[in-house]
């Protein structure tokens, strides 16, 4: 009976939600209804710049109060104090620079940054070659890109599960655990808890998402090389290993060097992962997830907004290459 | 960079040309029984760990507790009482279930989906098409914005939520009382949209024929009028891609989530629940199975029907956030 109750308010809530959900989408539509019949009553020279401004003007302001004034706030905020009441200069890069735990914290993030993408592209690449010439390739191709639809929180939970140990006089329940059992290993480890191997262990939920990624990205690529130059290659007697890194490699290469940044820009941004499998304990912290920490766990809004900029430093030259790329591209076509 | 990956929001793609002879001799310098079996390992290596996930949340407590999950070749005895636990009664030291959570999931996500679209492409007809002085400017401004991470936007923007916009003594803006509302999240996710979606969405409107538009501006349409009935109907799939991609990034983000809504269960949504019960009851491992399952549908639902919306999308978005 309890239970029929509880699923009856829930389910009254649930009515509630969606409605404010659907009511608000309603009013913002309304809104611009009204908004667009009143700025098309108007006529003559007023017209195209009534019309910017209703078409621009919600954008701009959003952008502007939503990540322009918040950019140079946080450069701000990066110079002054815990509860930014007072300046203090440079003292929190300093901070950032000098204390042994946020080193741990950069190593980490560093070994994230060329490891996790590296896998990820080079598994993606060797796949994207064999996957082309087999039957059913839609199906092998759909199941390892999957990853990339599901939340990195899921994944953090499917991996963690994975690795869950049990006590050597249980029965394993980690499939990891019980493959290391069944191999002959008798007394496998808590894996999460294993300083530096969780790091790995982290990293390959990583490249467990991002190959299909890659895979996609890259099989694109090289079906897009024109025949004439495979078919010259070939003349000239390269053949298997040869063909592929003496042709396809490098008929591919701004393909590959924009997966890899981009698959940078998505490990160094991401903190769900750790946040989910060990919360940045036993020595798995990154930058992503400590800034999260300082800021909004410590309340040190000084140092918070300070790695954050950090985190900003690191990632403008991977997206700003890999956007002026893409931008190239599109101009070429 | 390859045609799929970056055309994703152009209107005239090109087919995908089928396998050529180029392609094929490359492909076939690979062809071994080897190659299959190593694409099938990692095939199968690739979906076990979700496997694993279903079959765990399918199985009775005492089973999860005491056996792995592969045991259910053996014994299967599988049962959907996990999910009516995880959903409406919680068992996890509070009240209530993982429902709210999910109805807040698809609460925020659908307005965090509608709001920057609608917005981000009347953003790029009046840049494409409605010129002035500067539009040029105001594009690529937009377009570098891109470059800005999440992390750089959190503090100050949740200040502004919860105290109000102040320079020198003066109060810019009130401090709202929006806490317990979705409205932060929702404008959050609406801002961290908007530079990714007006540059794809510019993408394709400035590619639209030119004779159209200035037909339909010989004939006296207004601009709200060739936006709404010329620009929207003709943008259908850049608008599907880019729907897709916003929805499953909303309905599968932490960050914003923690920060906007924080673990509050009238506005928090699934992930962010999620990720605070991974770290404090791993011993249930049959509830957070399918309490992790109940998020994963959704993405998986849309992957699995809109395959091709879905990778378009995901493409060209890669690079957010």
């Amino acid at each position: 009976m309890r239970t029929a109750q509880l699923a009856d308010s829930a389910w009254i809530d649930t009515a509630i939600k969606l409605g404010n959900s659907l009511g608000a989408i309603a009013a913002f539509l309304a809104i611009l209804l009204v908004v667009f019949l009143a700025a098309g009553l108007a006529a003559g020279r007023f017209q195209r710049p009534l019309a910017v401004l209703v078409f621009l003007g919600p954008a701009i302001v959003l952008l502007i109060v939503g990540l322009v004034a918040p950019l140079i706030r946080t450069v701000y905020l990066s110079f002054y104090n815990a509860d930014s009441t007072r300046f203090i200069g440079g003292k929190n890069y300093g901070w950032a620079l000098t204390t042994d735990s946020i080193h741990q914290v950069l190593l980490n993030t560093a070994l994230w940054l060329v490891i996790a993408p590296l896998a990820a592209t080079a598994l993606g690449l060797v796949l994207a070659l064999l996957v082309e010439r087999m039957k059913h390739q839609a199906v092998y191709k759909s199941l390892i890109f999957m990853p990339m639809a599901v939340s990195l929180v899921g994944a953090g939970i499917i991996w963690k599960f994975v690795y869950e140990a049990r006590d050597s006089s249980q029965q394993q329940v980690g499939l990891l655990s019980q493959l290391a059992v069944s191999l002959g290993w008798q007394h496998p480890p808590n894996w999460i808890l294993s300083h530096p191997l969780n790091n790995f262990l982290l990293m390959a939920v990583m490249v467990w998402v991002q190959t299909g990624f890659a895979m996609v990205v890259l099989s694109a690529a090289i079906k897009a090389i024109p025949d004439e130059v495979t078919e010259a290659a070939r003349l000239d007697g390269a053949r298997g290993l040869k063909l592929f890194w003496f042709v396809t490699v490098p008929m591919i290469r701004t393909t590959l060097v924009v997966v890899l940044t981009t698959v940078m820009i998505t490990t160094l941004k991401a903190f769900d992962i750790i946040r989910t499998m060990t919360g940045g304990n036993f020595g798995t912290q990154v930058l992503a997830n400590e800034m999260y920490s300082q800021s909004f766990e410590q309340y040190n809004i000084g140092r918070g907004s300070t790695l954050a900029v950090i985190l900003f430093l690191a990632v403008l030259p991977l997206v700003a290459y890999n956007i002026v790329q893409l931008r190239k591209e599109r101009g070429t076509r | 960079m390859s045609d799929t990956a970056v055309s994703s929001a152009g209107p005239t793609r090109p087919a995908q040309p089928a396998a050529r002879p180029g392609a094929e001799a490359v492909r076939r310098s690979f062809s071994s029984p080897l190659a299959s079996v190593f694409v099938i390992a990692v095939t199968v290596l690739w979906t076990i760990p979700t496997f694993g996930l279903l079959a765990t949340s399918l199985r009775p407590k005492e089973a999860v507790a005491t056996t792995g999950w592969w045991e259910m070749f053996v014994h299967p005895d599988l049962i959907l009482s996990n999910y009516h636990t995880v959903l409406f009664e919680g068992s996890f030291g509070v009240s209530g279930g993982l429902m709210p959570y999910l109805v807040n999931s698809l609460a925020i996500s659908v307005p965090a989906t509608v709001f920057p679209l609608v917005l981000a492409s009347m953003a790029a007809y009046a840049l494409a098409w409605v010129r002035f002085k500067g539009s040029d400017t105001v594009f690529f401004v937009i377009f570098a914005l891109q470059v800005v991470p999440l992390q750089m936007a959190l503090i100050p923007l949740l200040q502004l939520f919860s105290g109000g916009a102040h320079l020198g003594g003066a109060t810019i803006l009130p401090a709202f009382d929006l806490s317990g509302t979705y409205v932060p999240v929702w404008l959050a996710h609406t801002m961290f949209a908007l530079p990714l979606a007006t540059f794809l969405l510019h993408n394709f409107i400035s590619q639209l024929p030119r004779d159209l538009m200035e037909a339909a501006v010989v004939d006296g349409a207004s601009h709200f009028r060739i936006f709404w009935s010329i620009v929207l109907p003709l943008c259908t799939p850049a608008l599907a891609s880019f729907a897709i991609f916003q929805f499953l990034w909303v309905w599968n983000d932490l960050l914003v989530a923690l920060t906007f809504a924080g673990g509050n269960p009238d506005v928090a949504p699934m992930t962010a629940r999620l990720a605070q019960l991974s770290g404090s009851f791993g011993g249930r491992w049959e509830l957070l199975t399918a309490g992790a399952f109940l998020s994963l549908i959704v993405p998986l639902v849309v992957f699995f029907s809109l395959q091709r919306y879905f990778v378009r999308g995901l493409l060209a978005g890669s690079v957010k956030g």
